[in-house]
């Protein structure tokens, strides 16, 4: 029984991962993709740029395609919120369900108009056609706060009691969705979608680049959603900044973990790669006082280490250290490529024309990706063992179904195939609207093509 | 208590509407699994895409709103239900990631061939996914859910005469909606004879859901007492006796092409099956062990959701609304491809013919 519940939590918070590492790119999709699009069809109405209107009509159909499967993958996560975690959904469901059903209104929203929008081009008067991508921005701003408002509270949780027979009372749900974690947690989110969004779009059109097209609209294409990102990106290094200094009061394990401290101290060195084997440091960079520096702004601050708690209570530091200095060192190599790109445009009124920038953009989406997902696991694995900060053990939380394992596999299958399928589906969306352009073949209402 | 029974009742309305909205895009998916052969059933597929492209993803919204406000009201019962259904769940969560995404994915494959491919798996998870979400109605139905972490039979919990009428009978209704909703769908377009087909399988599906929910009875009397004696009670049947009186109403207006009539009448029965089911089930949430007193959250949870249900309706039903409009009125998702002037599209020729 002690082996297969040891087991069953290996493969629940695998398939959590998987699922959740999944849907996280499409939703970040599902929140920049309407403001990209929104910037293109704007320029093509307001400017008469067939360009720009041809770039909206094209993203609209990829946002269709990612649209769709971040719906089917966002739903099946709402079956295994309680399929998997029974300790998490069954004492706290209640705690955390606003926050949900706010978030449910907000993708409510944005299913409704995003099929306005991809079925209004043909016919909807085009002021309003465009303006219907608004609800669809907004919404995908909401839901995002509502979604990471949840992960907030698991950081962070308020708004409960806990009675003397270890029950749940005086629930306030408005207090846990406003607790202390979702501010920082939610821009930080919000910021990364607006990143992977712009610098994933932008580099498909690198790529042509690279391959001798220099069109317009190919330009213009790169322009728009590299602008994007390259707005977002110093934003989100700031929001960093505070959201890493944040854990040092509020959750000093993960933020040792994420700095790989042993033990605390003043005046801690930044260490750069390395890890931790039999108590020790290995094989690391240290630049001194550099941690303590950037955790309290003074060379000789007192930062917590390991010991802050007990081993058994420590997240397994290796692998937080290093998922949060992949995402801080694609981070910064992002905000340099962003400074050339503004450098240059401030200068020429166009991107750089070195081809080491074009090399580096067609990088820049898929560096992005894996930031944002390098993010995500630093927070989640930082948290452990915990799966409600200092309330809930995962361990105690996860469901006693015999199925998970076989659960796990399956689902693992069936991402893999999809995550195929999309790709080889955006090829295709890229290559016909290509052709169908090379030849000056405007698009007729018979290839209506939601 | 007052404040629980009105959570109770917007849950219920969710799951109505999901039954109805979501259950006629399920039916849609399973009409194209039996349209013919790629040549035969080409019209009446292309008429399901129509029908149904620009809703399904706000249809399958309502069942985000009930699994939420269900944890959110009930979350001891929602738990035990997840956990104990775990393979059922599981399974309707596969069956509609494959549906949406084989959907989405299905006109831009490069040939026919995967294009058929595409079309299978989307028919295919269409019709296996309501079994599996009807089972686990069935399963819960039958009192085979104790609470608890997965305390229930991980097999018999869902493999059993409840849980397999449940299926079933979603599958048969679900197919019975679509084709009267999609019949009237094809008239409004005036593609008589595709109509005519949608016709004849909504009358065949309509016939086959009243046999089985007719025949369910005695299935429930047998192996889900508790449900059974509730639906004997005056409200118990006074919805049985609705949704047969609405169904043959139905039935009638299909034979006789009254579409409007037998849309109506269609909701109607589908609808009073589902409140005959929650009428006789409460008020138990799992029956025999969990009542909805004892499951449910307390008062600040339920108010809340509440106002999320108020605001919800403030935000989300005008927009809606505006969608089923456009599509009623032939706006969007009609098959009609000419394009509007003023439209962004006309813009685009425009602008294209100026620069050729």
């Amino acid at each position: 029984m002690y082996f297969a519940t040891e087991a069953g939590l290996a493969a629940a918070r695998y398939q959590m991962a998987i699922s959740l590492g999944f849907h996280i790119i499409l939703a970040c999709f599902g929140v920049g993709f309407p403001l990209v699009a929104f910037i293109a069809h704007r320029r093509g109405l307001m400017h008469r740029d067939l360009d720009a209107m041809r770039l909206a009509k094209r993203w609209s159909k990829v946002m269709a395609v990612l649209f769709a499967v971040g719906a089917v993958s966002g739903t099946i996560l709402s079956f295994e919120m309680g399929a998997l975690w029974p300790g998490l959904m069954g004492p706290f469901g209640d705690v955390v369900g606003l926050m949900f059903a706010l978030e449910g209104v907000a993708f409510f929203v944005e299913a409704i108009f995003i099929a306005i929008y991809l079925y209004g081009w043909n016919r909807l008067p085009a002021r309003l056609h465009l303006w219907t991508l608004l609800p669809i921005t907004l919404a995908g701003i909401a839901g995002s706060f509502f979604i990471v408002s949840v992960n907030g509270w698991m950081n962070s949780p308020t708004g409960f009691s806990v009675a003397p027979d270890g029950s749940i009372v005086d629930v306030n749900p408005w207090a846990a969705m406003f607790n202390d974690a979702v501010l920082v947690q939610w821009t930080h989110m919000l910021f990364a979608a607006y990143m992977v969004s712009g610098f994933m779009i932008a580099s498909v059109y690198a790529y042509r680049w690279l391959k001798g097209d220099r069109s317009r609209i190919n330009r213009l294409g790169f322009v728009i959603a590299f602008s994007v990102a390259a707005v977002a990106t110093p934003i989100q290094v700031l929001i960093g900044d505070v959201a890493t200094r944040r854990l040092v009061e509020a959750q000093p394990s993960k933020f040792a973990a994420m700095e790989l401290i042993p033990r605390s101290t003043t005046g801690a060195p930044l260490t750069v790669g390395g890890i931790f084997i039999d108590g020790e440091v290995v094989g690391a960079i240290e630049i001194p006082g550099l941690a303590s520096f950037l955790a309290t702004r003074d060379v000789n601050g007192a930062v917590p280490g390991f010991d802050v708690v007990d081993a058994s209570d420590l997240p397994p530091v290796n692998v937080v250290h290093w998922s949060f200095q992949v995402m801080v060192a694609i981070g910064t190599a992002l905000f340099a490529l962003a400074v050339w790109f503004g450098w240059a445009f401030l200068r020429t009124r166009g991107p750089p024309t070195a081809r080491l920038f074009w090399v580096a953009a067609t990088g820049a989406g898929v560096a992005a990706i894996v930031a944002m997902e390098a993010g995500w696991i630093t927070t989640e694995v930082g948290r452990q063992p915990w799966i409600v900060w200092q309330r809930v053990r995962t361990a105690d939380a996860v469901s006693a179904s015999t199925g998970i394992v076989a659960s796990a596999i399956t689902i693992s299958a069936v991402y893999v195939v999809l995550a195929i399928f999309t790709v080889v589906v955006l090829r295709i969306i890229g290559r016909r609207t290509r052709a169908g352009e090379n030849v000056q073949t405007p698009y007729g209402p018979t290839s209506v093509d939601r | 208590m007052m404040l629980v029974d009105v959570v109770l009742a917007i849950i219920w309305t969710g799951v109505t509407a999901y039954a109805i909205f979501g259950g006629a895009d399920f039916g849609a998916g399973i009409l194209d699994l039996f349209a013919g052969s790629a040549t035969r059933g080409r019209e009446m597929r292309r008429q399901l895409e129509h029908s149904i492209g620009p809703v399904w993803e706000a249809n399958h919204v309502w069942l985000i709103f009930v699994l939420v406000y269900l944890w959110t009201a009930f979350p001891t019962a929602f738990v035990s239900i997840m956990t104990t259904l775990y393979i059922p769940v599981m399974l309707a969560g596969l069956g509609i990631v494959m549906r949406g995404s084989a959907f989405a994915f299905r006109k831009w494959a490069p040939t026919l061939s995967k294009e058929r491919v595409m079309g299978a798996a989307f028919a295919a998870s269409s019709f296996v996914t309501p079994f599996f979400l009807g089972a686990v109605a069935g399963g819960v139905a039958s009192g085979r859910v104790p609470p608890g972490n997965a305390a229930g039979n991980p097999w018999s919990s869902w493999l059993n005469p409840t849980s397999v009428l449940g299926g079933v009978l979603a599958i048969v209704a679900c197919t019975y909606l679509a084709a009267v909703l999609v019949a009237r769908d094809a008239t409004r377009t005036g593609r008589a004879e595709v109509a005519s087909s949608f016709r004849q399988r909504a009358l065949w599906a309509g016939f086959l859901s009243g046999a089985v929910a007719l025949g369910g009875i005695f299935v429930l009397r047998i192996d889900a007492p508790t449900l059974y004696e509730g639906l004997t009670e005056p409200w118990g049947l006074a919805a049985i006796m609705l949704s047969a009186g609405a169904g043959v109403a139905s039935l009638v207006a299909i034979a006789r092409a009254h579409h409007h009539m037998s849309r109506v009448a269609a909701v109607v029965a589908t609808s009073a099956i589902i409140w005959g089911w929650g009428i006789a089930q409460y008020p138990w949430l799992l029956p025999e062990t969990l009542t909805v007193e004892q499951g449910a959250a307390g008062a600040s949870v339920l108010i809340s959701l509440i106002i999320a249900f108020v605001v919800a309706g403030f935000i989300a039903v005008p927009a809606l609304v505006w969608l089923l409009s456009l599509m009623e009125r032939g706006i969007l998702g009609s098959d009609d491809v000419t394009t509007q002037a003023g439209s962004s599209d006309a813009l685009i020729e425009e602008l294209s013919s100026q620069q050729a």
